[in-house]
């Protein structure tokens, strides 16, 4: 384990680091607040976030990738994570069919950046989770179906 | 009925005289016992494998299932395979020795004249014999180890640590081992086992920087041969155990790290490469299939007792995938022959531990005897006598469990009780006493409270759909490798075809069709949730109690579901 990075981050030096990163342009807050799209993140059902988010038919793609645990380990905290080797790739949105609000997490990728993103999302059940990802003016979908049990009763 | 060995070997003599129909060739006594145990050395790479043994150190009678049910894909197939459809694909003649060694027929009287299986010290001798003619052998432990009985509990593990190093484990993966706590693995990892046993795991990683907790995997050098063991431990530690026990650490099958794990390996020199496995044997037949590179994977978790490999086609060539059953009951073979660094040819042997066949090893049995010294008065409690044989082992309950739920209720004054389909547990013979020991080896674990709850018929139904999933998925990814949670006072028809939400159907108490608004006060243990620690006494506190109060436990009536869909299923007896 690298305890020193772990260390690092819990001694509050962390919110230097991030500081830092801002500077270097590498994150870049308020991008995400400008772009808010209030509609879509409030949006309930599957078809009217699609719709908020500007298409109602995306394509199925095998060039975008979903990953995450086929059993979630703990539904508050599911590690998802989109890739997308389509060129030109300027978005990315995670949604979870069963969730009181499906948009989880929109990405808007500045030009050159590779599409691969990380995040957390909560589940409150077993869901199907989707990569929508929006490339040379085009949307783009793929799934994967993540579980979420009560846990116990194994082995 | 017990005896020693020279007695049974007495028996065996007598009995075959006497034109008995007991195996002929096993009557010839000591040559009989030799021959068992006879395996010539094969090759140049030997790996000796003992899984989920569930801290059975002493000998124990363990009865094979007689429902083990698989669907779609997995039908009729191995693992899936109980009684006679299980001779009939291996090859093995009913009534022989290995019809009991590998299945439930006629158990009974089998176990009688047989005896008991397992035993450190019986397993000690095979060890040795197998590894006097295969110089530089390793021996691998798949883990679930350290968890099944009252002295690993109250030992903390320490009892199966010392074991498993006078035994001469190498290298092991895990399961139920990180029910201690990371704190007490880790604590094993860096101190008892520094420099004589690896712990091995590619899907175990941090919570946080998804940083590896374990080794990966681990490269030996076997008579010049650069053999690469990969550990991968039972991916859904965290949900079918509790998650607050483990809290810093993610697990997950990990396909991908895996692939890129026995790639490493490979680039490393790796001439041979294998998987220790935890995954369950249907997981571990879908990883073969999708994975590239692995010459085999030694694998437990479901507790199959596979005499033979399935052999798994994949894009890479070719990979072994064997499981080799539970409670010190098996000892797992497979030798190599490596030639100009590639695999020429293999064998492989699950015997049985037969402990009237081997005799025990001394100093083993002397580790044993003292590590169990200062708790005999606690484990040798007799609390009734069974007149019916009790066990654990079945997709949906087993004799033991009937009695645990039963006792449940009873104690617990509850209309239905719930217990977790755990696949350890030993055996007991009727008209055997009832230990403490005996319940402890169907209960020890850390998290042992008992829970009293009211609970709505709707979510009566959600648990058991939720578990009949992990049991049934089409697709083995999703399976945790349990059976379905025990039920005691419901009953109920299950369709392990249909889909999640519709397999459970029919639920009655007391022929009531049971109501989705209404409330049931349901017993149950083993809670996962941190809130449920302490929730109430340990469930062996409430087995004991009960069992005290009966006195003699009268042939069960198991509370089986109706099944839909399994009539013609080999699975089933």
């Amino acid at each position: 384990m690298n305890n020193q990075r772990r260390n690092v981050l819990k001694s509050g030096s962390g919110a230097a680091i991030l500081g830092a990163l801002a500077a270097a342009g590498i994150i870049k807050p308020g991008v995400a607040l400008a772009d808010w799209n209030k509609a879509a993140f409030e949006a309930k059902s599957m078809a009217d976030t699609l719709k908020a988010l500007g298409t109602e038919k995306p394509a199925e793609s095998k060039d975008v990738q979903v990953t995450g645990p086929d059993i979630a380990e703990n539904g508050a905290v599911v590690p998802v994570g989109v890739v997308s080797t389509l060129p030109n790739t300027t978005m990315v949105a995670i949604l979870i069919e069963k969730n009181p609000n499906a948009l989880a997490a929109s990405f808007m990728l500045p030009a050159g950046t590779e599409a691969n993103v990380q995040t957390r999302v909560k589940m409150g059940q077993t869901s199907n989770i989707y990569a929508l990802v929006k490339a040379d003016g085009k949307f783009y979908i793929a799934t994967k179906e993540i579980k979420v049990t009560l846990g116990g009763c194994g082995g | 009925m017990s005896m020693n060995r020279r007695e049974f070997l007495q028996v065996m003599a007598v009995a075959a005289a006497g034109g008995m129909s007991l195996h002929s060739e096993m009557a010839l006594a000591e040559k009989g016992a030799a021959k068992m145990y006879d395996l010539p050395k094969f090759g140049n790479v030997s790996l000796l494998h003992i899984t989920d043994c569930h801290a059975q150190l002493q000998p124990i009678y363990f009865r094979e299932p007689s429902v083990n049910l698989g669907f779609g894909d997995q039908f009729g197939k191995v693992p899936h395979l109980v009684g006679d459809n299980l001779l009939k694909h291996f090859g093995f003649k009913p009534n022989s020795i290995e019809a009991h060694a590998y299945t439930y027929l006629n158990f009974e009287k089998a176990a009688e004249t047989y005896g008991k299986v397992g035993g450190f010290a019986h397993l000690a001798t095979l060890v040795k014999r197998m590894k006097a003619n295969r110089p530089g052998a390793l021996l691998l432990d798949g883990g679930d180890t350290w968890q099944g009985s009252g002295t690993a509990l109250w030992s903390n593990a320490q009892d199966m640590v010392d074991a498993c190093k006078a035994l001469g484990v190498n290298v092991m993966t895990l399961h139920w081992e990180s029910t201690y706590g990371e704190e007490r693995v880790k604590e094993i990892e860096e101190k008892d086992f520094a420099g004589v046993v690896d712990i091995v795991a590619q899907n175990v990683k941090t919570t946080d920087f998804g940083d590896p907790v374990f080794k990966p995997f681990v490269m030996k050098n076997m008579n010049g041969v650069p053999v690469a063991i990969i550990g991968q431990a039972f991916p859904y530690t965290p949900i079918a155990n509790p998650r607050w026990q483990t809290p810093n650490w993610s697990f997950g099958i990990q396909e991908e790290n895996m692939q890129k794990t026995v790639d490493e390996a490979r680039a490393k020199g790796a001439q041979v490469v294998v998987v220790l496995s935890h995954n369950g044997m249907d997981v571990d037949l879908k990883m073969a299939s999708r994975v590239k590179g692995i010459d085999a994977i030694l694998g437990g978790h479901t507790h199959d007792g596979m005499p033979a490999p399935v052999i798994v086609k994949n894009a890479g060539g070719q990979t072994l995938v064997t499981n080799a059953g539970s409670n010190g009951k098996y000892l797992g073979v497979l030798d190599f022959d490596v030639k100009n660094g590639k695999i020429a040819g293999y064998r492989y042997k699950l015997m049985p531990v037969f402990a009237n066949l081997l005799p025990a090893d001394r100093d083993m049995q002397a580790l044993i005897d003292k590590a169990r010294a200062p708790y005999l008065d606690k484990l040798n409690e007799k609390l009734a006598i069974s007149e019916g044989t009790l066990y654990r082992r079945g997709n949906f309950n087993g004799t033991f469990d009937q009695v645990i739920v039963d006792a449940l209720m009873k104690v617990k004054d509850a209309e239905i009780a719930f217990s977790p389909g755990f696949r350890w547990g030993t055996s007991l013979l009727p008209g055997q006493p009832i230990l403490m020991e005996h319940v402890l080896d169907q209960t020890a674990i850390t998290y042992p409270w008992t829970t009293v709850t009211n609970m709505s018929g709707e979510m009566i139904k959600t648990i058991l759909e939720d578990v009949c999933d992990n049991l049934f998925n089409p697709d083995p990814y999703y399976q945790q490798g349990g059976d379905m949670v025990r039920v005691g006072g419901l009953q109920y028809t299950c369709e392990p075809m249909a889909k999640m939400g519709s397999r459970i159907q029919n639920m009655t108490l007391r022929g009531q069709l049971i109501d989705p608004k209404k409330m049931y006060k349901v017993a149950g243990w083993a809670p996962v949730s941190e809130e449920a620690k302490n929730s109430g006494e340990p469930i062996w506190d409430v087995v004991a109690q009960y069992l005290r109060d009966i006195k003699t436990v009268k042939p069960v009536q198991l509370n089986m579901p109706k099944l839909k869909g399994a009539d013609k299923n080999p699975g089933i007896a």
